[in-house]
């Protein structure tokens, strides 16, 4: 009996009027996966330093996200705590158990009561790290691991992502290869965590009659607090 | 240029040589003033686009080789309409793609082809113009004329040389009026909703007078434009450009 | 999903009488064009994205099956499954398996056109399965009972009101006076009753939008975040996706999805985008035991090489339905199937037949509009002719209407008669018309004089009046 695969890849063979590739023939996509290059990348993201972190932050404002930047970590509790307050939140944070989390002084700010670890019902406020923040668009990458628990990312109402200047990539390009450096070792293609997610802005719908409305099914706000890593 | 002056194929086009001929005079006027030498081959009728656009390959080639026969050894082939000009010059290469002889020629009359506001502005560089003509006008761009042929600007240019002509762009210029050719036949609905919002929007430009450079289209908004009774006109952009607006406008009667 | 198709004139029909469509199309028309407008004119490079788009693709499909194998190759070390389906049927059953195996009585969705295209939640259903759509316009449709009226909006056709009263009716167990009269309202309804659905889900399935050959990831976009909440929350994720899906690289991905938001809503990019690639892994504390992806190859491995080739590079962004002149007039419904707009009229003849999408094909004016803002730049117009021809060759076009055509080639070969016989016609037609310039009514063209007048042709032809001149001078 025939398999379902050798039924479909015979079908392509035939309509493309082949066999399997020869090895010969097979060099050509072979390198194309192994040697993963850019194609046309915009120009938009070719900036640096501070122009960078700039592109960043206008773009993430762009979709409704929310954007500080501090001096250094210590500042962050501050920071959200203000953020919490000023628009009426819980101060119960659930935050990812990610050791660059946990360097946060959170205790700092007594009305903050930070627990680390995945997420539970309930949690209303979600703090995780980021692998890399993406200026061509303000997008965040996170990846998932036992540092960071993927649903962290999308069940509490409110996301908060920390993140440091210096994750800050100009393009999606740049972001993949920081992924694939960060990658384990292993078998090729292994760099690739389960999960990785592409956010950009808040959770939203316009499915009734074309209304933009925030707060679909992930997060109702997005606040990204960027630390600044590179001096002053 | 006495001596040189290019040899021009006029292709008619069906819709002008039943429906309005004076369309078809007026192209040979704007020819000859940019001292072209003008035939109107006799052995044309249609350029097949009905037969092709309904699936009908085998007549659709048959008249194309009528065509490309007819129009062999002419400078230059020039069709007051982007739809006719676009099936010679796109289409009937692909009409016969398997069959290299009649590919050649195909494309060699395709080469050849143009339509007629681009062929003024773009292969003749004609800049003066005598012309006059005292409205607002509007101008709606015709399918296959914009996109398989890309006329845009061509006709703007040319009207900017004829005096009194005040363009006001309507922002549908680029959507299509529903005609479709047999479209308008077989879903006649549907597209006579298509042309009701192109009525709309022509009307919202606040023009006199709608021009264009397809007949089809334009015997399409003009009968939409008059059964709501609007007061706007709709004329080949060829009649203007060569000052022939004397007679009544499409659709408008002598009393 | 039963097809409608074949009376799409009478399903147009309806459309252009119901006024809540009508409102719809016409926001529709205002909205997405002019945003995608504006993205792309933000972005100096985009039609250089649409040319290395179009090339990543054109090397997929000349290397589908390398492709697809390194991607199998690629998840079975993460761990997960593939499973090659050559039909809907196949496709279905493989679904319906996984889901028995993993002892599942409600499954999440989120929104995946190959799902519509097998149907699949209905075989789940009538297998005692309760699947249930996550995606909001997706979820009121379903509760609906209504097909997608547009590939990536499917719920467009629907007013507010049409949603509140839905709502009503389908969600038991809430007060009845509840406030429902703001767009908010009702979203925050669905998102409750959702978020529970989420929880309790044994299986969530989600379509993809590419697969990555590369690392065997499988690229997932959404606005709202439904997709990640489906396929993390469960203990199985099952993915279907068409074998055409296929991508080599993360950075080929990437300046795919650099065009697609762009073309789809005008957005920069879509707020989710996610790369799942297997199931949990060691220290993971959440995602999938289970990972499967069902390959559904129905019909689209005989389409390389062949009239429809270029059709496989679609990605499915719905640019050529908000662009569509016709779409925009009658909307997704009357098309009848699964499919709608001008991506519509091409795939479905091939899916589920010429005699049964017929219309589709020919319900175009061949403007051209859709082909100018593909993305992929898939010359849609071409491959609606494709299927006029084939109809004409197997002749399924109605006979009046062939008739006609042949009488019209039959005189446009051969020039004197043609002459003859039109120029009798036009002076006829001349001197009738002359005072009013228009008919109002005319025989045979019943169509035309519905909607406008008929202008009348000025009298004698062009070509006669040629002649005499000709003969006039020397
Ligand atoms: S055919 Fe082109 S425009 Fe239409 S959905 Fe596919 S990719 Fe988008």
């Amino acid at each position: 009996m025939t398999t379902g695969r050798e039924t479909i890849l015979g079908n392509i063979r035939k309509s493309l009027n082949r066999g399997p590739l020869s090895a010969e023939r097979a060099a050509g996509p072979e390198h194309r996966l192994k040697a993963a290059k850019p194609n046309l990348v915009p120009a938009r993201g070719a900036v640096e330093g501070a122009e960078r972190v700039a592109l960043f932050i206008a773009e993430a404002e762009k979709v409704d996200t929310t954007v500080s930047r501090v001096a250094a970590a210590a500042e962050v509790p501050g920071v959200v705590a203000a953020y919490l307050a000023a628009h009426d939140l819980p101060t119960a944070l659930k935050a990812a158990p990610d050791p660059a989390l946990a360097d946060i002084p959170w205790s700092r700010q007594s009305t903050l009561a930070v627990r680390q670890g995945g997420p539970e019902g309930g949690d209303e406020v979600g703090v995780t790290g980021a692998l890399a923040g993406i200026a061509e668009t303000g997008t965040l990458m996170l990846v998932s691991g036992p540092h960071s628990p993927t649903t962290l990312n999308f069940l509490p109402d409110t996301h908060i992502a920390v993140l440091t200047t210096g994750a800050i990539d100009g393009t999606y390009e740049e972001a993949w290869a920081r992924l694939r450096a960060a990658g384990s070792e292993g078998p090729e293609g292994a760099f690739m965590p389960r999960t990785v997610n592409l956010i950009t802005g808040p959770s939203r719908t316009a499915d009734i009659e074309q209304t933009l409305l925030l707060g679909a099914h992930g997060p109702r706000r997005l606040l990204i607090v960027i630390i600044d890593d590179q001096g002053p | 240029m006495a001596g040189q002056s290019p040899h021009v194929g006029l292709f008619v086009t069906c819709l002008v040589d039943l429906m309005r001929p004076s369309v078809g005079f007026a192209a040979v006027k704007l020819l000859q003033a940019a001292g072209c030498a003008v035939t109107v081959p006799a052995a044309q009728t249609c350029c097949g686009q009905p037969a092709y656009n309904s699936g009908d390959d085998e007549d659709a080639r048959a008249i194309a080789r009528r065509v490309i026969a007819a129009f062999e050894g002419f400078d230059y082939v020039v069709a007051p309409s982007g739809s006719c000009a676009g099936t010679i010059k796109v289409h009937y290469p692909r009409l016969f793609a398997g069959d290299t002889d009649m590919a050649k020629r195909a494309e060699d009359l395709a080469r050849r082809t143009h339509e007629l506001t681009s062929f003024l502005n773009d292969v003749l560089q004609v800049t003066d113009s005598k012309a006059e003509y005292r409205a607002k006008v509007t101008y709606h761009d015709t399918c296959s004329g914009l996109r398989e042929l890309a006329v845009k600007t061509a006709p703007r240019a040319l009207l900017g040389g004829v005096k009194g002509v005040e363009l006001a762009e309507s922002g549908g210029a680029e959507t299509c009026c529903g005609f479709g050719g047999t479209f308008c036949v077989k879903y006649p609905d549907i597209s006579g909703h298509m042309v009701d919002a192109k009525a709309d929007d022509v009307i919202a430009s606040g023009a006199d007078v709608l021009l264009g450079g397809d007949l089809g289209c334009l015997l399409n908004i003009a009968g939409r434009l008059k059964r709501r009774g609007a007061a706007v006109g709709v004329r080949h952009v060829a009649e203007v450009l060569a000052g022939m607006t004397g007679g009544p406008a499409i659709g408008e009667g002598e009393g | 999903m039963e097809s409608t198709s074949r009376t799409f004139e009478d399903n147009a029909r309806k459309a252009l009488i119901d006024a809540d469509l009508r409102r719809a199309l016409t926001k529709l028309g205002h909205g997405f064009p002019v945003k995608r407008r504006m993205a792309v004119e933000r972005l100096p490079e985009f039609e250089g994205l649409r040319d290395a788009a179009r090339a990543i693709k054109e090397d997929v499909l000349e290397n589908l099956d390398f492709y697809l194998e390194r991607f199998e190759e690629r998840v079975v070390e993460q761990g997960g499954q593939v499973h090659w389906c050559v039909d809907a049927a196949e496709a279905n059953q493989a679904v319906l398996a996984i889901c028995q195996e993993a002892g599942a009585r409600t499954v999440t969705k989120s929104k995946s056109m190959i799902g519509e295209e097998i149907a699949i939640n209905e075989h789940l259903e009538a297998n005692g399965i309760t699947p249930v759509e996550t995606d909001l316009g997706e979820y009121i449709i379903q509760l609906r009972g209504e097909p997608p009226s547009h590939i990536i909006a499917p719920a467009i056709h629907l007013s507010m009101d049409q949603v509140t009263e839905t709502f009503r009716q389908c969600h038991d167990g809430l007060a009845a006076d509840r406030e429902l009269s703001e767009p908010r309202d009702l979203l925050e309804e669905a998102r409750a009753i959702l978020r529970q659905k989420f929880l309790a889900a044994d299986v969530g399935i989600t379509g993809a939008n590419m697969l990555i050959a590369e690392t065997g990831s499988v690229a997932v976009v959404t606005n709202e975040g439904n997709a990640d909440l489906t396929m993390t929350l469960p203990r199985v994720h099952v993915v279907i996706a068409s074998l055409e899906k296929v991508v080599p690289t993360l950075e080929d991905a990437t300046t795919i999805l650099r065009v697609l938001a762009r073309s789809a809503t005008g957005q920069e990019t879509s707020v989710y985008t996610t790369f799942a690639s297997g199931p949990r892994r060691p220290g993971d504390s959440d995602g999938p035991e289970e990972f499967h992806v069902v390959l559904l190859d129905n019909g689209r491995g005989a389409m390389l090489g062949g009239d429809f080739h270029d059709v496989l590079r679609c990605i499915r962004c719905g640019a050529c339905l908000n662009h569509c002149p016709v779409y925009g007039t009658i909307g997704g419904h009357a098309y009848g199937w699964v499919y709608s707009g001008p991506i519509g009229a091409v795939l479905s003849p091939g899916l589920i037949g010429l005699e049964e999408a017929g219309h589709l094909p020919n319900a175009s004016t061949l403007c051209g509009k859709c082909e100018e803002v593909c993305p992929m730049r898939i010359p849609l117009p071409k491959m609606l002719r494709h299927w006029r021809t084939r109809q004409f060759d197997r002749d399924l076009v109605p006979p009046a209407s062939r008739a006609a055509l042949k009488g019209w080639a039959f005189l446009a070969k051969r020039p004197a008669l043609y002459r003859a016989a039109t120029g009798l016609a036009m002076r006829l037609l001349g001197a009738l018309g002359r005072r009013r310039g228009a008919f109002r009514r005319m025989p045979l063209a019943g169509g035309w004089t519905a909607a406008r007048d008929l202008p009348a042709p000025e009298g004698a032809t062009f070509m006669a009046q040629w002649s005499r001149r000709k003969g006039a001078r020397p």
